[in-house]
């Protein structure tokens, strides 16, 4: 493999990468290690945590293709709401503090072998359709603020209000499947006197979205 | 920068999202894992608005925007996920998506009466 030669005359250099695709290279290969630890560690906490790493890596990910609205956004969203949500959830779950033995199930490599191949299909894919095509990242910003909501608020009007309404379609539909079923209103499923401190859990989770909002 | 870096990165991060969902077996695990995969289609989305906003000349940075709706259609699968992993633990007193078979078709009778031994147990 050595398409150098064909692309030695186009102006960006194949084999020398410049400084934003190391540092792009970098904190991927830092973001995917953490996704890795994520999917495969058996501390159900520190998986939430290294989820964190991933996501922040992904933050900066954008920021370097000069995305930053996404980026605060996904900071915003992503590691100020949606892993707040989840470590409520596992902690109101009762997930075991330490190793847990069963946290991945039996088909575990079977999943394996379906995502190594599904990787070395789409890789190979990828690499092999994009590979002479390059990001023009000079110039002003494709991502600020100004451009993002300038695009957002002249052509994307009816779909950035109607996901408003999805987001409060949401909020009221966790709010439905949380509450606490009454006692006279059907005895039959009264399974829930439980876990009382469960029956209190679904506040922080819409007062978590509408805040992600 | 090379289109190859995001491209092979977003699919590698979906891959392992994908792992994630088929081998976990806590629920809320498997919830990281979906957002793991969602989080590669929005570097996806991302790296290619910022292409074709330069390449192409698409002035409505639809994939910013995409990107934007997918997080927060992300924001809401999460709190109703929460909300229904809650409410089976609330009713079961597990969220283990194994022992979850109520639904389940298939030779192994063995477990229906387990998972009927346990609701007796939890509505008891």
């Amino acid at each position: 493999m050595s398409p150098a030669p064909i692309l030695a005359a186009a102006p960006h250099g194949f084999l020398s990468p410049t400084g934003v695709e190391i540092a792009f290279l970098l904190v991927g290969l830092v973001t995917f290690g953490a996704a890795l630890i994520t999917v495969t560690t058996r501390q159900l906490v520190h998986a939430a945590l290294w989820l964190v790493v991933a996501l922040g890596g992904l933050a900066v990910e954008y920021l370097l293709l000069t995305a930053e609205f996404i980026a605060w956004v996904q900071v915003l969203i992503y590691v100020g709401s949606v892993v707040v949500l989840l470590l409520f959830g596992l902690m109101l779950t009762r997930a075991p503090i330490g190793r847990s033995p069963d946290a991945d199930s039996g088909n575990r490599w079977a999943a394996l072998a379906v995502a190594v191949a599904a990787a070395v299909a789409l890789v190979w894919v990828v690499a092999d359709a994009f590979r002479t095509t390059w990001i023009d990242l000079t110039g002003p910003a494709a991502g600020t603020t100004h451009v993002t909501g300038a695009s957002l608020f002249r052509y994307w009007v009816l779909p950035f209000e109607a996901l408003s309404v999805l987001l409060l379609a949401a909020l009221v539909g966790a709010i439905v499947l949380s509450r606490k079923a009454r006692a006279g209103e059907d005895a039959g499923t009264g399974a829930d006197d439980r876990d009382e401190a469960a029956g209190a859990t679904p506040a922080p989770v819409p007062a978590q979205k509408d805040g992600a909002r | 920068m090379h289109l190859v870096y995001p491209a092979v990165l977003s699919a590698l991060l979906f891959c392992t999202g994908l792992y994630g969902v088929l081998a976990r077996r806590n629920a809320i695990l498997v919830l990281m894992s979906v957002e793991l995969m969602l989080n590669a289609v929005n570097l996806n989305l991302v790296a290619f608005d910022v292409w074709l906003s330069r390449a192409a000349r698409d002035t409505l940075h639809s994939g910013q925007a995409l990107t934007l709706f997918t997080i927060a259609v992300a924001a809401a699968e999460i709190g109703i996920g929460l909300a229904i992993v809650l409410a089976v633990y609330r009713n079961r007193g597990t969220s283990d998506i194994d022992k979850l078979r109520d639904t389940a078709e298939g030779p192994d009778d063995a477990e229906p009466g387990a998972v009927a031994a346990q609701k007796t147990e939890a509505t008891a």
